[in-house]
């Protein structure tokens, strides 16, 4: 079974790959905010992945948790910073 | 062994899902439809994963075992309070910036 | 009429109930995340959840427990199982859309408002949440008076909105 969850967690990076294309790339702030929020709730399954590969999964389930919540802050904070700034685009505001 | 059956095949859906939620961030055509595959299949995703991972963790039943098994249904719980909070704040960032929603018809954004 | 005694009551219940569901609540997490069930460390875990519950009870009731607190509770935790399997049907929806080839013309995204019949907040936060976890519909905002604003990607989750699932709420926490 431990090769199972070697490939699965190899396989969650090779995602977040993909959504840190949407990191780098998109197109807005908020854009960037998604691949963020993305990466951030794999990393939470990769986190718990990493805790069954090393067979201490007591101890990476804490730092799972403790990920989680930090990654929650971090996106509505950035939300509530960023929503301040007018003008993220160059079009007319949405009525 | 049926067990870890039960694993291998929640593990597999969840994959599915996470993969739906990957490629759909990448093709959707604007901030407001990429929202949609972000902040829900992941969501449905780590419920799969994390389940998984409990069951199996669940071998051999201790109360050790047990109660990590109990912690990681805790974060589930955590993650399905958070995340249309966060995808909501993210949407709202985005109205308050004043981006228009794609309509049909219109270019890829 | 409210009888003199029931009265008295309810303002026992309202001034402890907070205290009450908030000391459970933590010393339960306290109980699963430290696991270890010795006199010393549950000891500590009493205490420091006794202080806690004191000096921020009110902050997760504001105004103390609302009416029939135990049946809302009942009435939400029923209402769970419903909403994973919606969860779940909508979810292979999107999946199916955003694997989809030709993607683009099958999704129409469009923002609707509705009016909600729900009037108190924790039910409104619950049916915003439980829009916005049914993929298809994300809760753009909400006001106070029960006016929502939803954005959907396509016309099939626009269609059935606002429809089962805000019985449902408003039978779980008993609005009907």
């Amino acid at each position: 079974m431990h090769s199972l969850f070697l490939y699965v967690g190899l396989y969650l990076c090779f995602l977040m790959v993909l959504s840190l294309y949407r990191g780098v790339a998109g197109p807005t702030v908020v854009d960037r905010l998604i691949g963020v929020n993305a990466i951030g709730s794999k990393t939470v399954v990769l986190l718990v992945l990493i805790g069954l590969l090393y067979d201490r999964i007591d101890m990476f389930v804490d730092i799972a948790l403790a990920y989680a919540m930090l990654n929650f802050i971090a996106v509505l904070g950035a939300s509530r910073y960023f929503q301040k700034r007018k003008g993220l685009y160059e079009e007319p505001p949405y009525k | 062994m049926v067990l870890n059956g039960v694993v291998m095949v929640l593990m597999f859906c969840g994959l599915v899902f996470f993969t739906g939620g990957g490629i759909g961030i990448l093709r959707f055509p604007d901030f407001y439809t990429r929202l949609h595959p972000a902040g829900k299949l992941d969501t449905l995703g780590s419920l799969l994963m994390m389940t998984s991972v409990a069951i199996f963790n669940l071998h051999e039943i201790t109360l050790s075992n047990a109660l990590t098994s109990l912690k990681i249904m805790l974060i589930v719980v955590f993650v399905f309070i958070s995340s249309p909070t966060a995808t909501h704040a993210i949407m709202d960032a985005g109205v308050r910036a004043g981006l228009r929603p794609w309509e049909k018809g219109m270019p890829r954004g | 009429m409210i009888e003199p005694a029931s009265r008295e009551s309810s303002q026992v219940k309202t001034k402890w109930g907070p205290f009450v569901v908030t000391f459970l609540t933590s010393f339960g997490l306290w109980l699963i995340l430290s696991g270890k069930f010795d006199y010393f460390h549950m000891g500590l875990g009493l205490i420091s959840c006794a202080l806690v519950s004191i000096f921020s009870g009110d902050l997760l009731f504001p105004g103390g427990l609302p009416e029939g607190f135990l049946a809302k509770a009942v009435g939400f935790i029923a209402y769970l199982p419903w909403l994973l399997y919606q969860i779940f049907l909508a979810n292979l929806h999107v999946l199916y859309l955003s694997l989809h080839p030709k993607m683009l013309e099958k999704i129409n995204p469009q923002v609707i408002r509705f009016q909600s019949r729900l009037k108190s907040d924790i039910s409104m936060v619950t049916f915003a949440n439980s829009i916005t976890l049914t993929p298809g519909t994300i809760t753009l905002s909400v006001s106070v008076d029960g006016d929502f604003k939803v954005h959907a990607i396509d016309d099939k989750s626009a269609e059935g909105l606002a429809g089962e699932m805000e019985q449902r709420v408003a039978r779980a926490f008993r609005e009907d």
